[in-house]
Formats: structure tokens, C-alpha cells, sequence
């Protein structure tokens, strides 16, 4: 390690609220950073990361003030800087790559030209040589057909190659550090593991320093020599990556990893209680003290000091030796349903295919459907009745698009939908029964948006119990503080708005409503996506929770195959609308046979430096899916011809429950996976 | 605690809440202004007939158009009657007709653009259509053409004015709607099989209030100023009754000659305006809704 390029110095920054008051919400931040190196800054939302990456390059959201300290860049205080200074070394030598790649370039001006900007900004390069350079930085960011790219629009760039744009952007000043925003935060899971691999492999080339912020540990573990653990705007824990990820010496780290689904078992991961102080709130002891579960009264008291140890990590902990000493808590088991296939089904999809395309004027008169390649098509599903059937897939694969039409949101344009065996859910929802609407429920994604912000928690719970058991006032607060406790929160939430719940609680508020109407099956649309891990965890154990003590029958939609894995007997792997794999977890997961499900399991990050991912197909996705063939055909690593692109593949059942859809038979797939296995191992192995 | 204490604690909330938003408006500078006044003129609008020192009617045609005196504060007009009374008498009319009328057009306009943002489609699409072929008629012909034809009693200017103000308010509550619409927890009422009267009451409404509230509050100057406009042209009131757009228009005949007549009712006006415009500013801000972004229609 070289001279420090950056060095943060007993900085704190805060806010004046509006009692007057300075609110901290960052305090004694001590952090240096190397030439080359590579730091990953982790913590929940609310911690403080975001703000400390741009308080190194002198960059202060409204409102925020520095109140002690600073951030040295090459040795000088960046918040000393005129304006002039900072625009020099920002972009020059400091170079930030926000989350939303797709929002910070101008959507009217060509690639070429936006790149072309930075370049003239940032270097001396002659006009006539400045192109020259553009088409250097998008090949050095693997963009294929530079000389094409320079032309396009960013609309015209999917997501991954927008943020492939944006990091060449960043590059052309040739900085010395690169500050990356939640870089990867909302693409695709195979996007999110090729723009890390870039990353990886342009810090090697180049050199480049990079600080990596990130709530995603799994993407840190990937990129980072260091990681750095932030909680309630303090630096908790500075390490080596692998240390911090394998013996984490804070018990919030400690927490935090545990708290986070792997892959490997179908375990729900332990949470953790309690909620972080709200910025700028933390008392005088340390701020984990609340949800620590080795704190005394000392912690509540005294704050403890960033102190070395002797792994050459620095931890704030009074008693830090002691974390490796922590039994894990035992991990809640789920119910065993070895035997699912002998439960009677509750719900059926008979090659259902659902459009978003109304019927123009025309077609209606005549009476006929456009013609359109339906966005979800050709779906078989069997849902068996207490059962969690988890739904995977990337942004656009139909997932949620499938529980809107059992939910009756959006009828199917064919097939049929059968719920147990008898009703038809073909229906839209103003024609269904009240009791057949009441026993399918669905919980969203957002709990900030699917709670009214003007409803207290009591008037949230009583809408499904009026409605469906016509419940007058008094039962109502019965049944409510009884739902409460269901989801482990006690009578005095009735009172509440949203805005006073965190964002557990209030996805707890959305499940107790779900819950409310006595459902039989329940649709889990993204439930856990828009929350901390800690948090995360808890819900996922809710949920299991109450599937054991009613036998509700879930159908889980997520893009997070980690969190699946934690929650489903049996999992169905989505592409573009079409089903590719379903079977038990427990199959799917450990040998998947399926090309895409093969290609989607290998980009999963782990929170793991031992595990590395598996790319083996591009990350370009396609818009719209193909009119015919296999929905995979255009990125398919083990295409075989016309056939894959001309017949839709059959299902072929590999073992009890499990079927794939390929047209290669299975002891063919698993041959050539091997043999890809057998390559890629030579390849690493050449390499080091 | 039993079930009373919950419905005590929700009225309590649910009066906590405009009690929080007035304290807000009233902690702007500009809000506390437009709060006395708005405050002012609805008190004196109410207790004047009990203080006014003069009979309105009352004529003496020996001290016509005399100037501001210790006996008549504000001089009086050409048929000799106090200004200073019918000052304090001429906004009880207009501003009758135009609180009630503010919230006739607020209320039809409002459950109308919230019901077609709900439903959209071809109801919705022909309906605005006609909201903008409506919303090009020079109005202040079509309300003299309608008030000419019925006559203008207070009824009358009520239900034609909320009817022409509460127009662009469908506009307004529809964009607002539109907003809120395609959030998840109406998703989730509708999954749940809640009528249509209960989504636009429970889920919707709630959450365009605040929109409906400040555009309430900026269509009623505006309707003052426009029932004023009628008033001066000679039909918004009937003589003998005060009212300051018709003392304008009496008073501006002689204004070179008795500029109080005409003074003292343009200044209760425009401070009655202004206090509003300033209220409603302060109101939007309050309720966080950026005026600058949501133009008015």
C-alpha cells in the first residue's frame, strides 16, 4: 500500500433540525485509502455510506454541514477547496459512477458525444484525437461495436450497458479514484456479476483506487481488498475483506452476515432485533448497544473507541474479543414437506398466457385479438395447498405479471386459471365472489406504497374486516390487536400512521392486512426487496412462521434467488414470460439443468470470498421475448441449432416433480456442463 | 382500553391534523398576514350589521360626497350615505356567495376528476374533452348571458358560479388522482374486491384533499374577484344593497372628485384578495404540494 490518495480525518457531518438543534449523522470517521486499493463500504440504508462517499469529494447534499474534520485528497482538505479546485479534481482525480446510470446521462445527446465531453474536460487531447479516445474507453468497458455505440442514444442501451457508459464516462479523466455509488443496485443479477467482473478487472488494469459503496455484501465481497462496516453514521469495523467476511470481530457485522440467505441452504437467516437509530439520533454509549446481544451497561454509557486488534482489523467494540465467542442462534427450521406431491392442489395454470396489449379500435369491432406475442405465455403451474411456491426470474420476466392475473388484476388473454379444482380465477376481479376474493391475498413489494399514507394502522387492518366478516367496532380493535400480535407487534401500533413505522414494521402491517381475510393462498409479490437484509430476515421468518400455524399456500415472486431459496418447497424459474425450470428447491438449486437457470444461479453473489461467479452467457437482454422457439434461444451458451430457435422445447422431467424445458436432453446438458466446468477451472488455473 | 378510547384517539388525530397545518401557515410571515385578514373579513362580515354606525339605505342629500370627517370616517357617496357602513356591509354578499360557491364547484369538481383518474378509459377521455372545449368560452359573457336570462339572486350566482369554477377543479383533482392512482394500496383495495365508492372515498380523497384544499382556497379569490367583475357591470347585486364591486362602479364616476368613495371599497377588496392569495400560498407550502410544478388550469 502507497501513500494515502485519500484520507478522512476525524470527520463528522450534520444537520441543524428544526428545533434547532446539530444533528450528527456522521461522527469520528477515521479512513484512509491507498493508491490501487479497493474499499468496500457497507451498512444498512440510513448509515451514513452515501454521504461519506461524497463528502470525499467535497460534495455536500443541502442542508448537511461539516462539523468537525475533514477529507484530505493528496494531502489536502477537500472542504478547503475553492470551487475552481474542486472542479479540477472532480472528475479528474476523483471520479464518481452514481446508482442510476440511466438517469445521470442526458437523454438527448449521443453516447459519443456525452463521453466526448468528459474527455474534453478532463484531458488535453486534440479535437480529431478525442474520438479516437471515446472508442478506446467503450471497447475498455466491453462494450461491443464502439464505432456504433458513439452514435446511439441512452435510451437505446439496456440497463447494464448504460452503467457500462457511465463508468467510461467516469474513466476518461483518468482518475485516481473512482467513488461507485450503488453501482449495481437495481440491474439484473447476471448484469450486476459482468459490470463487477469490469470493475474487478479495471482496477487490475489501470490501477485505479476505488471505494465501492454498497448494501449488497455480496457485491462487495466480489470487489473489495477491504471492507469497511458502517452503522448509525460510525465506522464499526475495518478489515481485510476475507476476515470481515469470515470472522467479523463487530457483533453487528457478525448480525449482518448471518442475516443474509445463502445460496448453498434452505434455511431462513437469522434477523436481527430492533431497528438503527434514526440519523442523527444515536445516544452517548454505542449505537449498536440497543440490538446488541452481548451488550451490559457499559456499552449503553461509554462510546468505544475505533481500536485495533490483533488481526490487524480496527473495530469499535468494548468487548470485540469476545464476538468469535457468540453461539449463533439456531436458525429457524421450516416445516419438512418431503411428501408434497401428495397434497391436493389449490391452485392450477393451464397454459396461461396474459397481454398487456388492449385491442385497438379496429380489432374490437371485428371482434378479433392482435396478434402480438403475449408478454407471459405458455405457463403450467400446480400449486399445492401449503406449499411456497417461489417464482424467480429477472426484471421483466413476467413474475409479478403472473400474480396479477391470479389476483384477478389483469384476467389472462388464454388458458385457464383453476383454484381448487372447482372455481375458475379466469375472472377479473369485480366478478368474483367475496369469499373467493377473500381467500387470496396479495402482499406488494413497497410497503410505502401499499399502505395509505393517511390510514392509521387501525383503519389499515379493519378495510379486509369489514369487508369481508362485516365486523363492527368492537370486534374490530379484538381482531386487530390479535393480528398484531401475529406479526409481533403490540396493541399500541393501532394508533400509528405509516410514516411513523420503519420499513419492517410496516411491511409486518401489510402481511397482518394480507392476513386479516383468513386467506388460503397468499401472493408475495417482491415482498422482501425494498428492505434492509436484517430486516429482511425477520419478514422471512414471519411468513414461515405463519405458514406453520395455518398452512397458508404462498406463491413467492423474487429476484433475489437467495431469499427464495430460503422460503420455497418448490421453485419455478421464469425468462421472458416463459417457464423455463420447476421442481423442488432442493433440485433446482443444487443441480440446475436448464441452461438459464444454470447461467442465472452462476451470477449470484455471495457474501463469500471463496465463491466466485460463474458467467457463461452474455448479459444483453432482449426486450421482447422471440415469436417462437426456446425464449432463451438468443443467449443460450449451449445453443444447438435451427431447432432451438424454430420449436418451443418440450418438457422433459429429469426426477420426481422436476422438469426443464430444452430441447438437449438432460444426460446431454449435464455432460456439457461438466465439460465447461472442466475448462473454466483450466482457464483459472493458466491464469494464476 | 376499550373501543371509545380508540375512536377518541382517531378524532383526536384527525383534528390534530388541520390544527397542525393552520400552525404551520401561521408560522410563515406571509401566511400569518393572510390569515388576520381572511380572518377579519369573515368576522366583520358577520358581526357588521350589529356595529355599522349608519343606516346603508339612508340618503342625505345635503352632505353628498363629503369628504372623510370625524362623523363619516370614509366621506360619504353622490346620494349622501355613509362609505364607512357600506364598506363594512358590501363583502357579506360576495362573500356569501362565493364561500358557499367555493365549495360547491370544489366539491362536484372533486369527486368528479377523482371518479374519471379513477376509472379512466372512454368516460374519462370524452368527458375531458369537454371540460376543454368548456374551459375556451370567454365565461364572462357566458355568466352575464346566464344571468341575464335567470336573474342573479344569491341561489343563482352560487349554483352558476360553482358550477363555471368547479370546471378546471375536475382537471386538477383527475391530474391528482392520477398521482395516487397507481400507487400499490389502491392496487391492493381493488385486489381486494373494495367498491368503487370506497376506493374513491377511503383510499382516493384523503390524498387529493390537501391538492383540493389549495386549489379551493385559490379558486375562491378568484371567484370574488369574478362576482366583483358581475358586480361592477351591474349584475351581481341589487341596489339598494352595498357590495364593493357595484360601490366601485357607482364611485368611479365622480372618483376625480370624491376619490374616498371609490377608495374605501377597493381597498377591502384587494386586502380580502391578497389575505387570500397569501393564505392559500402559505397553505400549499404547508402541505408540501409545489405550486410551481402543478400549475393551476
Amino acid at each position: 500500500m502507497g501513500e494515502s490518495l485519500v484520507q478522512v480525518r476525524n470527520l463528522g457531518i450534520g444537520f441543524t433540525s428544526q428545533a434547532g438543534a446539530t444533528l450528527p449523522i456522521l461522527q469520528n470517521i477515521e479512513l484512509a485509502i491507498g493508491e490501487g486499493e479497493t474499499i468496500g463500504l457497507v451498512g444498512e440504508s440510513g448509515c451514513g455510506k452515501s454521504t461519506l462517499a461524497l463528502a470525499m469529494m467535497g460534495y455536500l447534499k443541502s442542508g448537511l454541514q461539516v462539523l468537525k474534520g475533514g477529507s484530505l485528497f493528496r494531502g489536502v482538505n477537500v472542504f478547503d477547496m475553492n470551487e475552481r479546485a474542486l472542479e479540477d479534481i472532480r472528475g479528474g482525480n476523483l471520479a464518481l459512477i452514481p446508482q442510476n446510470a440511466g438517469q445521470s446521462l442526458t437523454p438527448t445527446s449521443r453516447i459519443g458525444r456525452q463521453i466526448g465531453e468528459s474527455v474534453k474536460l478532463h484531458t488535453m487531447l486534440a479535437k480529431d484525437q478525442r474520438r479516437e479516445r471515446v472508442i478506446e474507453l467503450l471497447s475498455h468497458v466491453r462494450l461491443p461495436q464502439p464505432e456504433d455505440m458513439l452514435e446511439r442514444y441512452p435510451h437505446e442501451l439496456s440497463g447494464g450497458q448504460q452503467q457500462r457508459v457511465a463508468i467510461a464516462m467516469a474513466l476518461a479523466g483518468e482518475p485516481e479514484v473512482l467513488l461507485l455509488d450503488e453501482p449495481t443496485t437495481g440491474l439484473d443479477v447476471t448484469t450486476q456479476a459482468h459490470i463487477l467482473e469490469l470493475l474487478r478487472e479495471l482496477a487490475a488494469e489501470t490501477g485505479t483506487a476505488m471505494i465501492y459503496v454498497s448494501h449488497d455484501l455480496g457485491a462487495i465481497a466480489r470487489v473489495s481488498d477491504r471492507i469497511v462496516v458502517m452503522y448509525a453514521g460510525e465506522l464499526v469495523l475495518e478489515g481485510p475483506a476475507r476476515r470481515v467476511l469470515k470472522q467479523p470481530v463487530h457483533p453487528y457485522a457478525r448480525g449482518l452476515l448471518l442475516s443474509i440467505p445463502r445460496l448453498k441452504e434452505s434455511v431462513v437467516p437469522t434477523s436481527m432485533p430492533g431497528r438503527p437509530p434514526s440519523p442523527g439520533r444515536a445516544g452517548q454509549g454505542c449505537g449498536f448497544a440497543d440490538r446488541c446481544p452481548m451488550a451490559v451497561q457499559r456499552c449503553h454509557d461509554e462510546k468505544p473507541l475505533l481500536e485495533p486488534t490483533a488481526s490487524r482489523e480496527l473495530v469499535r467494540c468494548h468487548f470485540h474479543e469476545r464476538v468469535e465467542l457468540l453461539s449463533p442462534a439456531e436458525p429457524p427450521r421450516r416445516p419438512n414437506r418431503a411428501n408434497v406431491d401428495e397434497l391436493d392442489s389449490i391452485l392450477r395454470l393451464d397454459d396461461v398466457a396474459i397481454s398487456y396489449d388492449k385491442p385497438g379500435i379496429v380489432d374490437q369491432i371485428l371482434g378479433r385479438q392482435p396478434n402480438v406475442t403475449p408478454t407471459v405465455d405458455k405457463i403450467d403451474l400446480t400449486v399445492r395447498r401449503g406449499e411456497t411456491v417461489g417464482v424467480v426470474g429477472e426484471s421483466g420476466s413476467g413474475k409479478s405479471t403472473i400474480l396479477r392475473a391470479i389476483a384477478g388484476l389483469l384476467p389472462p388473454r388464454s388458458g385457464t386459471i383453476t383454484y381448487e379444482e372447482d372455481e375458475s380465477l379466469n375472472t377479473s376481479v369485480d366478478k368474483r365472489a367475496k369469499d373467493l376474493l377473500r381467500r387470496v391475498q396479495l402482499i406488494f413489494q413497497n410497503p410505502d406504497a401499499s399502505l395509505n399514507p393517511r390510514h392509521t394502522v387501525a383503519q389499515i387492518l379493519a378495510q379486509p374486516l369489514r369487508l369481508y366478516f362485516g365486523l363492527g367496532n368492537d370486534q374490530l380493535r379484538e381482531r386487530s390487536v390479535a393480528l398484531l400480535e401475529r406479526v409481533r407487534l403490540g396493541a399500541d401500533y393501532l394508533e400509528r400512521l405509516p410514516s411513523q413505522l420503519s420499513g419492517g414494521e410496516k411491511q409486518r402491517i401489510a402481511v397482518a392486512r394480507a392476513f386479516a381475510a383468513e386467506p388460503d393462498l397468499v401472493l408475495c409479490d417482491e415482498v422482501t426487496s425494498a428492505l434492509d437484509v436484517s430486516v429482511q430476515a425477520a419478514v422471512l421468518d414471519l411468513l414461515t412462521q405463519l405458514q406453520a400455524d395455518r398452512g397458508t399456500t404462498y406463491i413467492f415472486v423474487s429476484h433475489d434467488l437467495a431469499v427464495v431459496r430460503a422460503i420455497a418447497d418448490r421453485v419455478a424459474v421464469l425468462y421472458q414470460g416463459r417457464l423455463c425450470e420447476i421442481g423442488p428447491s432442493e433440485n433446482v438449486y443444487r443441480f440446475p439443468s436448464q441452461p438459464y437457470t444454470e447461467v442465472l444461479l452462476g451470477a449470484v453473489l455471495e457474501p463469500d470470498p471463496d465463491t466466485r461467479p460463474a458467467l457463461v452467457a452474455e448479459d444483453v437482454a432482449d426486450l421482447f421475448p422471440p415469436d417462437k422457439g426456446c425464449p432463451f434461444q438468443r443467449r443460450c451458451p449451449r445453443r444447438i441449432g435451427d431447432i432451438c430457435d424454430n420449436e418451443t422445447p418440450p418438457w422433459q422431467p429429469t426426477e420426481l416433480g422436476h422438469a426443464i424445458r430444452c430441447h438437449i436432453p438432460l444426460a446431454e446438458l449435464h455432460r456439457r456442463q461438466e465439460q465447461s466446468a472442466n475448462t473454466a477451472a483450466e482457464k483459472l488455473e493458466v491464469s494464476t | 382500553m376499550t373501543t371509545t378510547n380508540i375512536k377518541h384517539v382517531q378524532k383526536k388525530s384527525a383534528l390534530a391534523r388541520p390544527l397542525a397545518v393552520l400552525l404551520a401557515v401561521a408560522s410563515r410571515p406571509s401566511g400569518l398576514v393572510g390569515l388576520i385578514l381572511v380572518t377579519f373579513h369573515l368576522l366583520l362580515a358577520v358581526v357588521s350589521p350589529a356595529i355599522t354606525p349608519y343606516d346603508f339605505k339612508e340618503m342625505s342629500p345635503q352632505l353628498t360626497l363629503v369628504g372623510p370627517s370625524f362623523e363619516h370616517w370614509f366621506g360619504t357617496d353622490n346620494l349622501g350615505r355613509d362609505v364607512f357602513t357600506r364598506t363594512m356591509l358590501g363583502g357579506r354578499q360576495a362573500l356569501l356567495v362565493t364561500t358557499i360557491g367555493t365549495v360547491f364547484a370544489i366539491t362536484w369538481g372533486g369527486l368528479l376528476g377523482v371518479l374519471l383518474g379513477l376509472v379512466g378509459g372512454r368516460l374519462d377521455e370524452l368527458l375531458m374533452r369537454l371540460v376543454d372545449a368548456f374551459l375556451c368560452l370567454p365565461w364572462i359573457l357566458v355568466l352575464l348571458l346566464i344571468v341575464v336570462i335567470v336573474g342573479f339572486g344569491p341561489s343563482v350566482m352560487i349554483l352558476t358560479l360553482g358550477f363555471f369554477f368547479g370546471v378546471p377543479v375536475i382537471r386538477m383533482a383527475r391530474a391528482a388522482t392520477h398521482d395516487v392512482v397507481a400507487l400499490d394500496f389502491v392496487t391492493a383495495a381493488r385486489a381486494r374486491g373494495e367498491s368503487r365508492s370506497t376506493i374513491v372515498g377511503r383510499e382516493l380523497l384523503p390524498n387529493v384533499l390537501d391538492v383540493l384544499l389549495v386549489e379551493g382556497a385559490m379558486r375562491w379569490s378568484w371567484m370574488l374577484l369574478t362576482f366583483s367583475s358581475l358586480s361592477f357591470l351591474g349584475f351581481g347585486v341589487a341596489p339598494p344593497t352595498p357590495d364593493w364591486g357595484l360601490m366601485i362602479s357607482n364611485a368611479r364616476g365622480y372618483i376625480s372628485i370624491a376619490w374616498w368613495a371609490a377608495l374605501a371599497p377597493i381597498v377591502a377588496l384587494s386586502s380580502l384578495i391578497i389575505g387570500i392569495n397569501m393564505f392559500s400560498d402559505a397553505l400549499a407550502k404547508a402541505l408540501g404540494i409545489d405550486r410551481a410544478q402543478k400549475a393551476p388550469v
